[in-house]
């Protein structure tokens, strides 16, 4: 009896391991894919920010930088410090998985990840707020903005969940 | 012997001053502030040696023309500057012939003065090669350079961070040989079998037993 409960805990330890590891790296591939792919924007076949205003023609891209305004750069020092934060806080995961004392929290890790979780929220904010008289009417915010904003609450939620999380004994 | 050599080293550089040719330098762009004043610089590469003839042009082609016109000329070891064009009493010759620099400076920069300024110069025997052009865009405020202001955040957060992370290992460090040594000038020996448990105790985060 008392091997199958053990048996049970075990099994439920693991699937909330492996859970949260899963919900980290998705953030990380999520926070890399919006600093990266340069889709803010779009216009039909246009792509704009975050680096460069691409235009497809004739069968190829014509681009050029983006205009620098002081806040899109502020976005995208925000967004890759976001991305940095995230890995080193999975890097500090692994790292505390094995050296941290038994029943101890994870607390840097938490703190990584709520960090990156405000930088993410700052950026999209700023370009929320500074992109309506920066785009021109026709153009629809794409996919790379979408992915910033589900990136803000799954990052707070995965540094929630590493605040809460305990080393088993 | 020698004055075959001679003539052998003679024929050659005849030679290879008519395949070489003068390449004349300057800048590509140049960014200014309207009000301002701005240097343009013009040197030249020659396998002569600098004639006293040398000379240096500027032409001046604004946006949108066709057309240049000349602006300054130096001849003869004589500084010619525009005194009917778009830059009189703007002009001032900078250069320095004998050292092949025949730099100008415009003062008092506008918007009309966005154009494309050449300079040719000759430096006889040597008068075969291109011209160069330099750029000048005028600006009312000087644009943010790409990646200035990212490459600055970045910097200083993860600077930052670092110096955090210091400061914690470093106060860390202090607080622990701090007590080893006040535990020491207590207990004296009976005190080292304590110091050594006390220092494995301190660094790590205490276990706490409350359940979630």
């Amino acid at each position: 009896m008392k091997d199958k409960a053990d048996l049970a805990t075990n099994l439920k330890m693991l699937a909330i391991l492996v859970a949260t590891i899963v919900l980290h790296l998705t953030d990380l591939t999520i926070l890399f894919i919006s600093t990266c792919a340069n889709a803010w924007r779009t216009h039909g076949e246009s792509s704009y920010d975050l680096w460069y205003d691409c235009t497809q023609s004739n069968g190829g891209y014509r681009c050029l930088w983006t205009s620098d305004a002081d806040w899109l750069q502020a976005v995208q020092a925000l967004m890759v410090l976001a991305t940095i934060f995230c890995l080193l806080s999975f890097i500090i995961f692994l790292c505390q998985l094995f050296t941290l004392v038994k029943g101890g929290r994870f607390f840097f890790t938490a703190v990584f990840q709520v960090l990156a979780s405000l930088f993410v929220m700052s950026g999209a904010i700023i370009y929320t707020v500074m992109s309506p008289e920066w785009k021109k009417e026709s153009d629809v915010y794409g996919y790379a903005f979408v992915l910033a904003w589900l990136a803000f609450p799954l990052t707070l939620i995965s540094g929630i969940i590493y605040i809460v999380l305990r080393k088993k004994k | 012997m020698l004055s075959v050599l001679a003539l052998t080293s003679v024929v050659l550089l005849s030679l290879a001053s008519q395949i070489t040719a003068i390449v004349v330098y300057t800048s590509w762009e140049k960014h200014a502030l309207v009000g301002s004043d701005v240097r343009l610089s013009c040197s030249f590469f020659s396998w002569h040696w600098t004639s006293p003839d040398v000379t240096f042009s500027w032409q001046y082609r604004p946006d949108g023309a066709k057309e240049g016109i000349s602006i300054f000329h130096y001849g003869g070891g004589v500084a010619y500057v525009d005194n009917k064009g778009p830059f009189r009493d703007r002009l001032e010759f900078v250069g320095n012939p004998s050292r092949r620099d025949g730099s100008i400076l415009i003062k008092e920069l506008d918007f009309s003065d966005n154009g494309t300024f050449t300079c040719d110069a000759k430096n006889p025997p040597d008068i075969v090669g291109h011209s160069s052009s330099v750029r000048l865009l005028v600006f009312e405020k000087v644009p943010v350079q790409a990646g200035v202001v990212t490459g600055a955040i970045i910097g200083v957060v993860l600077g930052l961070l670092i110096l955090i992370v210091a400061i914690y290992y470093l106060m860390r460090f202090l607080v622990a040989r701090r007590v080893f040594s006040l535990s020491m000038s207590k207990h004296g020996k009976k005190g080292k079998g304590k110091e050594g448990t006390q220092q494995k105790q301190i660094p790590k985060v205490p276990p706490v037993f409350i359940s979630f």
